[in-house]
């Protein structure tokens, strides 16, 4: 009995053991890669290099930003997913407010077309928005990707937010409103501060959304100066012949690195937003 | 905070002074202040079906220069729903929805139920499974790309050591089936994780005292999983369920990246094929018209999710 017991939980060690390789596995390669020469990569795995080569170096890292120009959508990723975070952080948090808070008519309404809107297909909105863009004379730019950007981020932060600010114990604002504080400045002095955590895990949902997008950047963007850094991947080996591995891998491993410390470090708080309020 | 609110509402309307007053300058405040929220999603989403519904029944084609946007009536719905590669693409979409959504939810099952157990380095594993998802689909599809390479990566690698005449498959744009079972790889890497946390939250919630008294009653564990796990299970599995499905409705990236709908047109969705009408033919009529039935095949799927938490309590 006791060695079947032994046996079960080998097993079961193995299987969890096995979940991390698949999981992490491929991550591990691409970092190989990219630390690998074009005659390393052309050569391939079986030829002189195993699996972990001899010779290793920053040569493909270098290539990306002098031969690339990858600096410039870098930044512009940077920029466009963090201004999409702050507008649907701030416009989220006094939606979300309202909703939890000022027994609104229509309030139901109000907040499952918020979510709805979520559920909507991308495609559908890239045709009007192109020809939009077009006529105002800001097609191949990045900046109204920032507003675009809500349809991804503005539903979910609404939603955990609503939730959260319904949590906070209405005797605050209640002690509050007797002193004669206005609703907005209950919601400045005392409800914001008590929401941090909540704004906060909103706000890491949204940047991982928003860093993410690739529908909406190659449907309005044409010159690599104003790629976002997804888009701007893409494009890396498209004109050549040989499809350079390495320097493609370099720039995943680039944009991966901010997802994956915002895993590392926000673990329980990612999990709790995705799962906050999906069914209860 | 349901017994806040009602507290609230059975107080008399004059028990407080000011309450009236406060009462409609609140509301006149929250509407000012889910406003910005509101507009800000019309303008993204109700202006687009608009318009789209708009030129659906017109000629509006941009490399036609400057002819008049004309009525024509029904004509880029009929040219739709009698176009073999409308109509190939739509086949294509369900089937991969279909066989995506199985493999996921069974896969992300195992994985929930192995993440409800404590035990060592549980952390570890979660936090692993955490990264594929929260990556972007650029990252995923150009990772598996690179693994499925013949020379950068390590699949043909291993398979070669099992069979020499493997050592060396063209996998992308080759052959059909080797094409999707690559796209199925990366896009399931993905997305497992996803609908495992969400399951694995609904494990969470199922009290334990539910397993004890099967297992007095002597039920077997897999006899405790199928009549006790799974039924309890049912709202956190609609909910991956209908998220999954809306997204492998309207796969888009992890195809243009990974195969550009090739070899041929043999991996071209729904959302390719609307892309491509608008962005390369640049018809926005008859886009508008695929957009159209994008956007109800949407609906169709949002509306179960609403239904079922309508009826649920």
């Amino acid at each position: 009995m006791a060695s079947r017991k032994i046996v079960k939980e080998t097993l079961f060690y193995l299987g969890a053991a096995l979940v991390v390789l698949i999981a992490l596995f491929p991550f591990f390669w691409i970092l190989r890669t990219s630390l690998e020469s074009n005659s390393q990569v052309a050569a391939g795995v079986g030829g002189s290099n195993g699996i972990i080569p001899a010779h290793l170096s920053w040569s493909a890292y270098t290539r990306i930003f002098s031969q690339q120009h990858f600096l410039t959508p870098l930044i512009n990723s940077v920029i466009v997913a963090l201004a999409a975070t702050v507008l649907t952080v701030i416009v989220g948090s006094l939606a979300g407010y309202a909703l939890a808070r000022m027994e609104l008519r229509g309030g139901g309404a109000i907040l499952a077309f918020i979510l709805l809107a979520g559920f909507f297909p991308p495609l559908a909105m890239i045709g009007p928005l192109f020809l939009l863009f077009k006529d105002l004379g800001v097609l191949d730019n990045v900046y109204p990707l920032i507003v675009v950007y809500c349809v991804y981020t503005m539903p979910i932060t609404t939603w955990l937010l609503k939730n959260f600010f319904e949590q906070i114990p209405r005797e605050l604002e209640e002690a509050a409103l007797v002193d004669g504080a206005t609703r907005l400045q209950i919601l400045r002095k005392v409800i914001i501060p008590v929401a941090v955590p909540g704004v906060f895990t909103a706000g890491i949902l949204s940047f991982i959304l928003a860093w993410n997008d690739f529908i909406f950047a190659v449907s309005f963007l044409r010159t690599q100066s104003h790629f976002t850094a997804p888009l701007a991947i893409v494009t890396f080996g498209e004109s050549q012949f040989q499809v350079f591995y390495n320097l493609i891998d370099a720039a995943v491993v680039i944009i991966s690195i901010p997802i994956a410390l915002l895993v590392l470090f926000a673990q329980r708080r990612i999990v709790s937003g995705l799962t906050a309020g999906s069914f209860r | 905070m349901t017994t806040n609110v009602s507290a609230r509402r059975i107080l008399p309307r004059g028990a407080r002074p000011a309450a009236g007053g406060r009462a409609a300058a609140d509301r006149r405040l929250g509407y000012a202040l889910v406003a910005p929220a509101v507009i800000l999603l019309l303008a993204i989403t109700a202006y687009p079906i608009i318009a789209n519904l708009w030129n659906s029944f017109h000629f509006d084609n941009l490399s036609y220069g400057d002819l008049p946007h004309k009525f024509v009536g029904a004509q880029n719905y009929t040219k739709m729903f009698t176009s073999t590669q409308w109509i190939a693409a739509l086949e294509r979409t369900l089937a991969f929805t279909v066989v995506t959504i199985t493999l996921d939810i069974v896969a992300a099952l195992g994985l929930a139920v192995m993440l409800n157990r404590k035990f060592v380095g549980r952390g570890l594993v979660r936090a692993s499974i955490l990264v594929p998802w929260a990556v972007p689909t650029v990252v995923s599809a150009l990772l598996w790309k690179t693994m499925f390479d013949p020379r950068a990566g390590f699949v043909d690698y291993f398979l070669g050591a099992v069979h020499p005449a493997w050592s060396n498959l063209t996998w992308l744009n080759a052959s059909v089936w080797r094409s999707w079972a690559v796209i199925f790889v990366a896009d399931s890497w993905k997305n497992i994780p996803f609908v495992a946390i969400i399951l694995l939250a609904g494990l969470q919630v199922i009290p334990n005292e539910v397993y004890e008294a099967a297992r007095i009653d002597g039920a077997t564990g897999w006899q405790a999983f199928r009549r006790v796990t799974l039924p309890l299970l049912k709202p956190a599995l609609v909910v991956a369920l209908i998220f999954r499905t809306l997204q492998a409705l309207l796969v888009f990236d992890v195809i243009y990246i990974m195969t550009g709908g090739g070899p041929g047109t043999s991996t071209e969705t729904l959302s390719f094929f609307n892309f491509y009408t608008f962005i390369d033919s640049t018809d926005f009529g008859y886009g508008g018209a695929i957009s159209v039935v994008l956007v109800v095949m949407a609906l169709i799927v949002a509306g179960g999710y609403v239904r079922f938490f309508r009826t649920e309590p």
